[in-house]
């Protein structure tokens, strides 16, 4: 892993820039140690990452950045359990993660409800599979909470077909904050929602996180949604073989203003930075060479 | 000035033009049919064997008017002979159903015997209704259970190919979803993959109650003595009466589009524009 530090300026006011591999125990609750992940292809093994090391503490929120291809996906889907590491160890409080579970949900690219169910459905085939000893009452409350919360009671008995592509990323992520998850993982969430609609989200989401500070994975492409949302934003370098390249602590404060903190020079700092590591030192390989 | 004029005279005329549009669909098929009556009856003056539309009426009249008749035995009304004929089919294709949608999903969902059996469904399906004949008629002895099977054999391919294709046509989205909250199997199967497959099911269906028709009518054909109206048609040759074959045949055509227009039906009603 290379651990290259960002500029002086831009760490002073965090506490630890480097607590990538921090030791504290408590702070351990997400670790991925030396994984290497590969696919058998036609012309031998593709090493897709190799020599990934990450350690998560619990109720962080982490953008992941990185290059289309770099492996991104393929790391998420280790931590939800969807693939397992081909070497290295990928665990949640001590735990290695052999499969899916509600525990750490996932937020799916294509939002992935089911079009026959409507809303209210969606979210209740979730809450009934997690809580199925709750009474029908008390799931029926949850459902109508976290609606309520992504401002959908009122499209409650519509289907996605029948919604926008903005509310049907909200019922999604209502599905997935209705079951309490510990890790929530997000592969690109708003990447194909018009720009109005992703600002909204982003601070619905943020708003939604503020209370329940569960941990957050989250893949983007974009950097001012990264600086916006996230604790900390990992930058991948480029696949093959691709690493963790550096970890960038965003340090401004909760709650977060989406105008104040982008008239901060230091925004524009960590931008600039990070701008610098994907398309100069990172580079995508059309570009690079 | 010109758009806020044009704007109701051409509302006014779309109105029209979608009225003269639906008299025109009714119109060109009424005025085609009579147009094809004509050069039969036409073609019919060269040839005796064969009646013209003006005699099949003439010669059957009795037939049309008396669909209810029912004289014991074979001699009944033409309704009763397509009652019977219907009822094969409705026993028949519900155990093709039964039978084609449970399979489906076993073998969708289990690659090692989708590879096993495929290959011998692939082959199976293409065997046609009226060679399962003799086979069912010497397994089974009576003609009642022998047809009912050849219906059963003949529809449930379709129905069993479709099933299975659609059950391992689940979007991965969709089986992702269930892993990750771990659905109970029964939920599974009733929230994602039953209806997920179910547009492949209806194909199946579909095309399965035409079939399940078609074969009806072959296997009354060769089993004398009962009622039905493959084998009024048998034994209106036999008897020479090539009016009362037309006129058969007529009935067919009617009840196996109106089978079609039913699954239709049943197709949109529960499936409203999903896909
Ligand atoms: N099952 C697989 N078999 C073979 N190769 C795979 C498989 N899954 C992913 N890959 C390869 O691994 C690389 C990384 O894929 P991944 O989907 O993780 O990228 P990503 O960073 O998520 O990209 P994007 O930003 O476009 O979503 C790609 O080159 C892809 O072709
Ligand atoms: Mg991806």
């Amino acid at each position: 892993m290379k651990t290259l530090s960002a500029p002086e300026s831009m760490v002073s006011t965090s506490k630890n820039p480097r607590s990538i591999g921090s030791t504290a125990t408590a702070d351990e609750f997400l670790v991925l140690k030396d994984v290497k992940k590969s696919f058998p292809t036609p012309n031998g093994e593709y090493v897709v990452l190799d020599g990934v090391n990450l350690t998560i503490k619990q109720g962080e929120f982490i953008c992941l950045i990185g290059h289309s291809g770099c492996g991104k996906s393929t790391l998420l889907n280790m931590v939800s359990g969807f693939s397992q590491p081909t070497a290295g160890t990928v665990k949640l409080k001590g735990q290695s993660i052999t499969r899916p579970g509600p525990d750490r949900m996932v937020v799916f690219q294509g939002y992935a409800l089911l079009p026959w169910l409507t809303v209210y459905e969606n979210v209740y085939l979730a809450v009934n599979a997690v809580y199925p000893d709750k009474s029908k009452g008390e799931k029926d409350d949850i459902v109508k909470e976290h609606l309520k919360m992504v401002g959908l009671l009122e499209a409650m008995e519509k289907t996605p077909p029948q919604i926008s592509g903005g509310m049907r990323q909200r019922v999604a992520i209502a599905r997935a904050l209705s079951i309490r998850p510990e890790v929530l993982v997000l592969d690109e969430p708003f990447g194909a929602l018009d720009a109005i609609t992703k600002e909204e989200l982003q601070e619905e989401l943020l708003k939604i996180w503020n209370n329940s500070r569960n941990t957050v994975l989250m893949i983007t492409h974009d950097i001012d949604e990264a600086l916006f949302l996230a604790d900390k934003l990992v930058m991948m370098t480029n696949g093959p073989a691709a690493q963790i390249g550096e970890v960038l602590e965003i340090p401004f404060k909760r709650p977060r203003d989406r105008s104040r903190i982008m008239e901060m020079p230091e925004y524009y700092k960590i931008r600039n930075y990070a701008l610098d590591f994907l398309y100069n030192r990172f580079a995508h390989d059309d570009t690079a060479e | 000035m010109t758009i806020a004029q044009k704007r109701p005279t051409s509302s006014g005329f779309a109105l029209d033009a979608k009225m003269r549009q639906r008299i025109d669909d009714v119109l060109t098929p009424v005025v085609t049919l009579l147009i094809l009556l004509a050069i039969w009856q036409f073609f019919s003056l060269f040839n005796q064997n064969l009646p013209g539309p003006i005699r099949v009426v003439q010669e059957t009249w009795k037939l049309i008017l008396y669909p209810f008749y029912d004289k014991g035995g074979t001699d009944k009304g033409l309704f009763w002979q397509v009652f019977a004929s219907l009822q094969r089919v409705a026993i028949g294709y519900t155990f093709a159903a039964i039978v084609g949608i449970s399979v489906g999903i076993i073998i969708g969902l289990n690659k090692r015997i989708y590879k096993g059996l495929d290959p011998i469904f692939q082959i199976l399906r293409t065997v046609p209704p009226l060679a399962w004949v003799p086979i069912a008629l010497a397994a089974l002895q009576q003609n009642q259970p022998a047809a009912l099977f050849v219906i059963f054999i003949t529809a449930v391919w379709p129905i069993l190919i479709n099933t299975s294709v659609g059950v391992k046509q689940i979007p991965q989205d969709y089986t992702n979803v269930a892993q990750v909250l771990q659905l109970p199997k029964s939920e599974f199967y009733f929230k994602i993959l039953f209806p997920s497959a179910l547009p492949y099911i209806f194909t199946g269906l579909r095309i399965a109650i035409g079939l399940a028709w078609l074969a009806i009518i072959a296997a009354e054909i060769v089993m004398s003595g009962i009622v039905g109206i493959g084998f009024f048609i048998w034994n209106a040759y036999q008897n020479g009466q090539v009016s009362e074959i037309i006129l058969a045949l007529v009935y067919i055509g009617l009840v196996g589009w109106g089978l079609d227009k039913l699954m239709e039906w049943l197709q949109s009603r529960i499936l409203p524009g999903q896909r």
